[in-house]
This record gives C-alpha cells, structure tokens and sequence, in this order.
C-alpha cells in the first residue's frame, strides 16, 4: 500500500548499525499526501453522509480501545438508527473494542466514534473508558495481567 | 480508576482496556507477533492520524496540523471479564512517527521488534519511547538465516540503558512471543513499584 523506502533487500549488512542515542525522531519524508496513497478513492458513501453530517463536536469521547456493550433491555426504534448503528448493536451483544467495530464493520474509525456516541447518547449501548495516563494501573491489575498471559 | 459507565443501572459489566503497542520496521514481524499471541486473527483499522509540528520551531505561533490516514493491526487477549488486554501494530515507517504520539497515550507499555538485518528500522521507535518514557522491551526477531547477534551487541548497537530489557524471540512461535509480553508487563510492574 505504501512505499517501504526504508526496506532495501540489497543491502546486506556485515555489523550492526549504531543508533545516535541524541538522535531525533527523523522527519517524515513524505507529505501525507504520500503517505495516504491515491490510488485508493475509499468507500463510495462519504462517511458524513453515514454521520448524518455531524462532526466530532457532539461526540461522547471515545478511544480506540474504549469498549462497547449493547443495553441489553433496551427499546431499539429501528427506523430511528442507521444501518450501521444497526449492525453495530448485533456486533456489540458481545463486549468490543471501537477498533474492532471499526475492523469487523469495515467503517472508519472516526465515523464508528460518530455512530457510536449517538447510541450511547440514546441509551442504546454502554462504553467504558480505557485505562489512562491518568489513571495508573495497580499492581492488582498488572497481576491479572501476567496471569492471563502466562494462561495463553 | 477513571472508568466510566455511561449507564450505572446495567446488570452487564463492561470490560475496561488496555493497550499494548508493538513497533519496530517494515517486514521485522510486528503482526506476526501479535498473531502470535492474539485469541483472534489480528484484524486492520483505519484511523486518521493528526501530524503535529512537533520537533520544529514555531515561531508563528500557528500550528501545522495534517492528517493522513494509517492502518493498524491489532489483536486481542481476554484477561478477564472485566479486562481485555489489546495489542496494536504501528506503522512501521518511520514518516509515522508523529501518530504513535496519539496511539501511545495511555499505553501500558511497548514491545519493540529488531531485525539485525535492518536493526536501523527500530531506531526511531526506540528514540521516541525513550523521549515519551514509555516502558518498553525490546524484542530482537531471531529470523530463520538471519545474522545472528547476542542481545548484548543489539543492546549496544541501540545504545539502551541498562534497565531496558532485550530478549532473543521468534514472534511466530506463542511461547517466545508470550515471554517477551511478560518481560514487557513484569518491567512495568517494577516501575509501579519503584
């Protein structure tokens, strides 16, 4: 999809290279117009269409890995919801990642965040907030961690 | 905890998440490592990234936002039914660079991927992990014919404090991918402690 400049296969080298530990990030050599690639036109419905035109302001905050439940006893109005909302309640019977709904469904990111806060603003679904900077994570946390690894 | 039910009155708990990520160059095994390890098959998402002017002047006081938008694979581990644990794959471009500002932000902590072959691939995750603070491990891929390095070289190569822990892996095989995710966590785990 894009260009891997950096990947030369006829390079093979004899020792390691040394990272400059004062080094910076180096600069994106290329404009994001490069890096988005043309040659994709995205889906045919503009994901404003699917939002009903609304942007981000009337958003209920959502992250990547905030995680979606439907209300179980909930009252759906179908012909209140999109399509996609739609969906997006019979994928969310199961606890799921706004990454996930976004990969299962096919639709942005961005426009799930949209979908999604409607539900939610509706009553229709339920999010919780991921672990955040702010919130350190306990030792209790990071045990249960280990233990679900070492249970793989 | 700054969990947040949007509806208290729900018999169903909503599981919270946390968020690894996994870095490193083009073709060093970030999502096979994650597949390795991931009770699904990683899945891809499109997220639009904010570039920010970071690192450069600004004298004008306005701010040089773009956006492009980036794949990402991730995978999922169920620790419990109140915690699920989410491993993203970052771009490994180093042009991307200024999206692991946003995907970082509140991440548990990372797992860079070396290849020896192109060790130069991973210097820019290690640069900005280190910069962040953000804890992280590194992985060195030991690919089949690969050269083979002692993690000691690596470490030196990549110019790592002592504390930063460097483990030999094969990210196909789930025990060796295991191992470095509970470096990754038990290192974290130290520093909540410290």
């Amino acid at each position: 999809m894009q260009a891997h400049n950096e990947f030369d296969p006829g390079d093979i080298p004899h020792g390691l290279p040394q990272r400059d530990a004062v080094g910076g990030y180096g600069e994106p050599d290329g404009g994001p117009d490069d890096a988005a690639g043309s040659e994709e036109a995205g889906p045919l419905v503009r994901p404003y269409v699917i939002a009903q035109g609304r942007d981000h302001a009337d958003s209920v905050q959502l992250d990547m890995i905030s995680v979606v439940i439907a209300a179980k006893r909930a009252e759906v109005d179908e012909m209140a919801l999109e399509p996609e909302q739609l969906r997006i309640l019979e994928l969310c019977r199961r606890p799921q990642s706004v990454a996930e709904v976004s990969a299962h469904l096919d639709i942005p990111v961005a426009v799930v965040k949209v979908l999604l806060s409607d539900l939610l603003n509706r009553g229709l679904a339920l999010a919780r907030a991921p672990y955040t900077a702010k919130s350190p994570v306990s030792r209790d946390v990071l045990q249960a961690v280990l233990d679900g690894i070492q249970r793989l | 905890m700054a969990s947040r039910d949007s509806d208290p009155g729900t018999e169903a708990p909503v599981p919270s998440a946390l968020k690894i990520l996994v870095a490193g160059g083009f073709g060093a095994g970030k999502t096979t490592l994650v597949g390795a390890v991931s009770e699904i098959a990683p899945l891809s998402t499109e997220e639009v990234m904010t570039e920010a002017s970071y690192g450069v002047d600004d004298l004008s006081g306005v701010e040089a936002k773009t956006t492009t938008t980036v794949a990402l694979d991730f995978g999922r581990i169920t620790i419990s039914p109140s915690l699920v644990l989410y491993l993203f794959g970052t771009p490994g471009q180093e042009r991307f660079w200024f999206m692991w500002e946003e995907l970082s932000e509140g991440a548990l902590g990372a797992i860079v991927i070396a290849d020896t072959r192109r060790l130069e691939t991973c210097f820019a995750a290690v640069d900005f992990f280190e910069r962040r603070g953000v804890p992280f491990v590194v992985a060195v891929n030991c690919f089949e014919g690969a050269h083979e390095y002692e993690a000691d070289e690596v470490r030196e190569a990549l110019s790592l404090s002592p504390e930063i822990p460097v483990a030999l892996c094969d990210a196909r095989r789930r025990e060796s991918a295991k191992q470095v995710l509970l470096t990754l966590v038990n290192r974290v785990a130290e520093r909540v402690t410290a």
